[in-house]
């Protein structure tokens, strides 16, 4: 190989390259490894100035994620004979008894209920109305599009006093559904201009094809459409995954109980004379991983990308 | 197999009319090579047999059947299209197993492997057979996209340019290959192509489109030998048709308003004892590998003929020509033919 090769980078440029790469990812990876090693801090150590970063990790932000507790004598702990579980003896360190399961696994589970229903929601009726949208001939359809995109041109969160007030004389309030449709119209026109543009790009001539082999529309579409537009599906849904996943002015607006979702909850951990940080950082943590898992598995679409229009148009 | 015929058919695209009240039949187990030069209404007049556009009028029919307002599917017909469009998620395997295994076929797992094997043997493909169809040359792309067409035996084969992006080797090869398919199935095919060699050694008719309508329909032959117009003429030759002022040649017999000739190359005799030559200067002499081209400058007119590659004409020269059995065209280039020649 050529000293002045274009196509491969010196070792030195490679190596400032790969420098720069690793210092960000540390820089953006910091608060996020904080957050999970304060997950293993005991409370103390949670907030001891200097911070500590070495410390005797413990899972005791966990029980108390998933646990409530009530504080007892002495004498009454004593009378209770010894711990059964792993998780009774690191509350009894702290004079408590376990009164009960949290409300962190229902709220975990509303997230993912309602953040995956809305995803799945978003990116089907995108989907569809891309495509409509990519191959037919839509009577102003310009203008549909413009009204499409116009429905995200002012924050979502100016309209949540008109929203608050439907939601509640529909019954939506608090429910479900009320979010996962909450959340598809705010993601619909993301998902729609983006599959619009995915679909747009498939060339039509892959359906006249199929068409011609002897599949209906529909079969050309499930067939040849979509596992082509799998890229675009991919990240769509991945973006509205995160909004859905992440949002917390409406969930904190509109939902208290049943549809209560993890980011509204996950600040109200109190423990013992304030926040108990080791939980919000447990709970902090836990949230992350649906995503992040997300995430990995849809790589394989996302990198395959890459290898699209491979063929001549 | 099938005869299709349209009758009176004509698709415009807004100002554009595409396809132009055409009216054709393909006899069943015939060859019909589309002409025209780009823009001509090849591709389209295509489509509308497909039934991936609907006629604005007339009637198409596939083995008697009036098929105007059938979707594609119940239509019958395989095509290839002059851009290839494999599927980029299949492996060509896949790709050439698609359409048998559409849900009207519903053939058994053996049979598909079977006809898969035997079109890719047939095509040279069966070592690629498991690459995905994204990882194939273009020329073993357009053999795949053949190769989807022949898995079926459908009412006619539809083929836009299917050779047109294969090196010279390959398109003699698959030309031959085609053809024998073709013959063996006695298969009706619908072919476009820019291609003399294949417009001459594959059709059993010509038809040559020019903005939407068909001007002409025949014999490869009869096209080449007996055109009706200076267009026509000039669809099928190379070199192309000579066309030049009737008073070039003096000595020429004119038909009554005859203003154009057209000579091809074996219309001009250069040297010889050509009765009443006239003096043309030698121009240019381009050797060509498989022919040998030589311009001549006559009364400011130049004309391209063939000449034999060691010949020992050099530029400059002054050589008699003269024109033997052209043919008479009138100013517009509407053929004149002599009366009582008129077929
Ligand atoms: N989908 C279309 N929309 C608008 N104009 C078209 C369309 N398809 C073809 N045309 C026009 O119709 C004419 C014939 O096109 P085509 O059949 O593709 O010609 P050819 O295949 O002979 O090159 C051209 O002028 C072309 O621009
Ligand atoms: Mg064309």
């Amino acid at each position: 190989m050529s000293a002045y090769s274009i196509t491969e980078p010196s070792r030195r440029q490679k190596w400032i390259a790969g420098t720069l790469v690793i210092l960000y990812a540390l820089i953006t990876m910091a608060p996020l490894a904080w957050i999970f090693l304060t997950g293993f801090k005991s409370p103390p150590d949670s907030i001891s100035y200097p911070p500590k970063v070495v410390f005797t990790p413990t899972l005791e932000g966990y029980v108390n994620l998933f646990t409530t507790r009530s504080r007892q004598t002495r004498e009454y702990l004593d009378s209770l004979g010894p711990a059964r579980t792993w998780y009774e003896e690191i509350v009894r360190k702290r004079e408590m008894v376990i009164a009960g399961p949290s409300k962190f696994g229902e709220r975990f589970k509303n997230s993912v209920i309602i953040g995956f229903g809305s995803t799945f929601l978003s990116v089907f009726l995108g989907t569809l109305a891309a495509y409509g949208f990519s191959r037919f001939k839509v009577p102003l359809k310009d203008d549909l599009m413009f009204f499409i995109l116009s429905t995200r041109m002012m924050p979502p969160i100016a309209v949540a006093i008109p929203i608050f007030l439907m939601y509640r004389s529909l019954g939506l309030s608090d429910t479900h559904l009320g979010m996962i449709l909450l959340y598809t119209a705010v993601n619909i026109s993301l998902a729609v201009w983006l599959l619009k543009g995915f679909i747009d790009e498939i060339p039509i001539e892959y359906e006249e094809a199929a068409l011609i082999d002897g599949y209906t529309r529909l079969q050309a579409f499930y067939k040849v459409v979509l596992p082509q537009a799998a890229t675009g599906i991919a990240s769509t849904a991945i973006f509205c995954l995160i909004f859905a996943w992440n949002e917390y002015a409406f969930a904190l607006l509109l939902t208290s109980g049943t549809a209560q979702t993890a980011p509204p909850f996950i600040p109200t951990i109190i423990g013992e004379g304030g926040l108990d940080w080791p939980a919000v950082a447990a709970g902090a943590t836990l949230f992350l991983l649906p995503v992040l898992v997300f995430t990995i598995l849809l790589r394989k679409h996302l990198l395959r990308g890459i290898t699209f229009g491979a063929v001549r148009k | 197999m099938a005869e299709v015929r349209l009758e009176a058919v004509t698709r415009r695209f807004g100002k554009v009319t595409a396809v132009d009240g055409v009216s054709l039949t393909v006899p069943d187990g015939s060859f019909v090579v589309l002409l025209g030069p780009t823009g001509a209404g090849k591709t389209t007049t295509l489509r509308l047999v497909a039934g991936l556009e609907r006629a604005d009028a007339g009637r198409i029919r596939i083995a008697g059947h009036d098929v105007s307002d059938w979707p594609p599917a119940r239509r019958d017909v395989a095509m290839v299209f002059q851009q290839y469009s494999l599927y980029p998620h299949l492996s060509v395997r896949d790709n050439l197993a698609f359409p048998l295994r559409s849900p009207l076929r519903r053939l058994g797992a053996g049979e598909i492997d079977r006809v898969v094997g035997e079109v890719a043997e047939m095509l040279h493909i069966s070592h690629k057979l498991d690459n995905r169809a994204t990882q194939l040359s273009g020329g073993e792309m357009q053999r795949v996209s053949i190769g989807r067409a022949l898995v079926r035996r459908p009412a006619v084969y539809l083929m836009d340019e299917p050779l047109s992006s294969l090196d010279a080797k390959l398109r003699a090869e698959l030309r031959i290959e085609l053809k024998r398919i073709q013959a063996e199935l006695g298969a009706t095919m619908l072919y476009v192509t820019h291609d003399q060699i294949e417009a001459m050694t594959m059709a059993t008719h010509v038809g040559v489109l020019r903005e939407g309508a068909l001007v002409q329909f025949g014999s490869p032959r009869e096209v080449y030998e007996d055109p009706d117009s200076v267009y026509v003429a000039t669809r099928l030759g190379q070199p192309r048709i000579n066309v030049a002022p009737s008073h070039l040649f003096p000595a020429l017999d004119l038909p009554p308003g005859a203003s154009l000739i057209g000579l091809r190359p074996e219309h001009i005799e250069v040297g010889g004892n050509a009765p009443n030559p006239v003096k043309a200067r030698v121009g240019r002499i381009e050797h060509m590998g498989d022919q040998t081209r030589m311009h001549l400058l006559v009364n400011g007119a130049s004309l391209v003929t063939l000449t034999d590659p060691h010949t020992r004409m050099q530029p400059g020269e002054e050589v008699p020509i003269a024109a033997v059995a052209p043919l008479f065209f009138d100013g517009d280039g509407r053929r004149i033919r002599r009366s009582g020649s008129m077929p």
